[in-house]
Formats: C-alpha cells, sequence, structure tokens
C-alpha cells in the first residue's frame, strides 16, 4: 500500500491516489489538481442525500469530504512513511450543503514528529461561501 | 431530560431517519429511540473500507453514522416539528473499527437549551465499554428554514447556518 502511494506520489497521480481508496469510490470522492494544488471534490448522488426535503447532503458525507481532503493533502504535502492515522476531527456545518457537487481544499498547519494538524474549507458554488469547515489531527507514527 | 410539551412521534423519526437514501447507503437499522436517547446498528460492508490494505471502514463511515444518530436523538428530544440543524460534530477515533464486524453507535441528548442542543455518543462493536469513536456534537434548534417551504433552496439559504437535518 505504502509503495502505491509513494510510486502515485512521485507520478502526482492524485486521481489514481483516491481511486485506490473502496469509500472515495462509493461516495464519489474524487481528487484533482489545479492551479490552488490538491483539490478534492465530492461528486453530487442521490445516495449522498440525508435530507430528502431540502435535498441537502448528509452532514456525514461532508465531513468524510473534510477527513479525506486532510488525508490526501497530508500523503501529498508532507514526507510520511506511514499512512496517517486520524485521531480527531472536527467539522463545522456554516451552510445548507445542497444537491451540487461540493469542493475541499486544506493545509498542513502543522506537522510534528507524531503529530499533524489539518485545516480543510469545504464550499459548493463559490470558495467565499463555505459550507463547513473543520480541523483534524492525524498520528504519524 | 425534561421532555418537550408535545413530544415527537418516535415511529416516525426511526423511519424518515432510516429511509433517508444514505443511511439506506450505511444499512443503518435502529435498535432504539427513545426521547433524548438512542441506539443504532450497521453491517460490514467492504464498498465503505477507507484502507484496503487492513479492510477498516473510512472513518466517514463513523462520522455518517454518529451525525445521523445524533440528529434522530436530537429530533426524539424536542418539540414535534421542531426544524434542526448541525452546527457542529467532533469525531475522536479511540481504536481502528475490526474489519468485518457490524458497528453499532449509542447516543444522547444530554441538554436542550431554547436555540441549541448538546449531544454526544460513541460508536463502538459489541462493548459499549471498548468504544471506536466518541462525538461530541451541537445542532441549531428553528433555524428559521421551512421543511414545507416552496422552495427548499430558498428556505435554505434563508437559514442562519448549519446542515439541515
Amino acid at each position: 500500500m505504502l509503495r502505491t502511494i509513494a510510486t502515485l506520489k512521485e507520478s502526482g497521480d492524485v486521481a489514481a491516489l483516491n481511486d485506490l481508496i473502496p469509500y472515495a469510490r462509493a461516495v464519489g470522492l474524487e481528487a484533482m489538481l489545479d492551479e490552488g494544488g490538491l483539490l478534492v471534490a465530492l461528486r453530487f448522488r442521490e445516495s449522498n442525500i440525508g435530507n430528502t426535503q431540502l435535498r441537502a447532503i448528509h452532514g456525514g458525507v461532508v465531513g468524510a469530504l473534510i477527513e479525506h481532503a486532510a488525508i490526501l493533502h497530508l500523503l501529498i504535502e508532507t514526507e510520511t512513511a506511514v499512512v496517517p492515522k486520524v485521531i480527531n476531527l472536527s467539522i463545522d456545518y456554516l451552510r445548507p450543503c445542497l444537491a451540487a457537487d461540493t469542493f475541499a481544499r486544506g493545509a498542513v498547519l502543522k506537522q510534528g514528529r507524531r503529530v499533524a494538524n489539518v485545516r480543510v474549507l469545504a464550499w459548493q458554488d463559490s470558495v467565499d461561501r463555505p459550507v463547513a469547515a473543520g480541523h483534524a489531527h492525524f498520528l504519524l507514527t | 431530560m425534561i421532555l418537550p410539551a408535545n413530544p415527537p412521534d418516535l415511529a416516525r423519526i426511526v423511519k424518515a431517519f432510516e429511509a433517508l437514501p444514505h443511511a439506506r447507503v450505511l444499512g443503518m437499522t435502529f435498535l432504539s429511540l427513545d426521547h433524548g436517547r438512542g441506539s443504532v446498528r450497521m453491517p460490514y460492508r467492504s464498498e465503505l473500507v477507507g484502507n484496503p490494505s487492513t479492510g477498516v471502514v473510512h472513518g466517514g463511515v463513523i462520522t455518517a453514522l454518529l451525525d445521523t444518530l445524533c440528529g434522530a436523538v436530537v429530533m426524539a428530544a424536542v418539540a414535534e416539528g421542531t426544524p434542526l440543524a448541525t452546527l457542529d460534530l467532533r469525531i475522536d477515533y479511540l481504536h481502528p473499527a475490526s474489519p468485518g464486524e457490524a458497528i453499532r453507535a449509542s447516543a444522547e441528548c444530554y441538554k436542550v437549551t431554547a436555540t441549541i442542543a448538546f449531544v454526544r455518543g460513541l460508536a463502538y462493536h459489541e462493548a459499549i465499554d471498548d468504544p471506536i469513536a466518541h462525538c461530541a456534537g451541537t445542532f441549531m434548534l428553528g433555524t428559521g428554514f421551512s421543511a414545507t417551504a416552496a422552495s427548499p433552496v430558498a428556505a435554505a439559504e434563508g437559514a442562519s447556518g448549519g446542515q439541515p437535518c
């Protein structure tokens, strides 16, 4: 697994790295590189609906998008010899996340020897109107 | 837990939450629901794996399971028809879920104010004293959107924040 991650990291194939994860395929999580670096997308799927009246995306799937973006940022931006293990995750829900594609970008705020702190912002139509924000700690040992 | 004057219909909440498209993806079913507390169970599913080399489910599965249960438990604690939106959710991952095993979760809404409900929960396999994850969340009550509004999008845009549930 780590060797595959290392190979894909070297080639910059973040989409293939993302596709190694069955859950990412199951809920419609994708990874790509653009001018801002790594961008993670949660494609809209009916099966991700968590509120049928408002047609809002399930808050747990928004949480999964944030966690997934955080871990991919860590894998791509840092040198880690192991797959980082999530210690905890906090999600602030800022606006309703409606039936559309959702995007997330993160930043590694602090990478220590044993623990990393990652922040992530998620949005739909505009990055200036985030739907959720999150931060997570990961164990690197 | 002080029961509201017009307590909600628990059977209706169970039915509504189990029917949610994403709850069906998880295969989530209620083991119990009372006013302000409840528990759920979901089977192991290989398509929800986050680490293919270990077979451990993605953290997002635990997040979604706990988020759904917390929403249902809050809805069961407040007056019938109160709109809810998740304000925040914090998950501590205590140890990895075991591949192949069903996951259970229990949660309780331990405080309700005029505007906010506070909830905490645990995810585990067989024994609640050997938890996989702990969560603490807050929900806004009566956020201004209406489930019966003509335009769900317009109603959602008027909301003061949070993820409706």
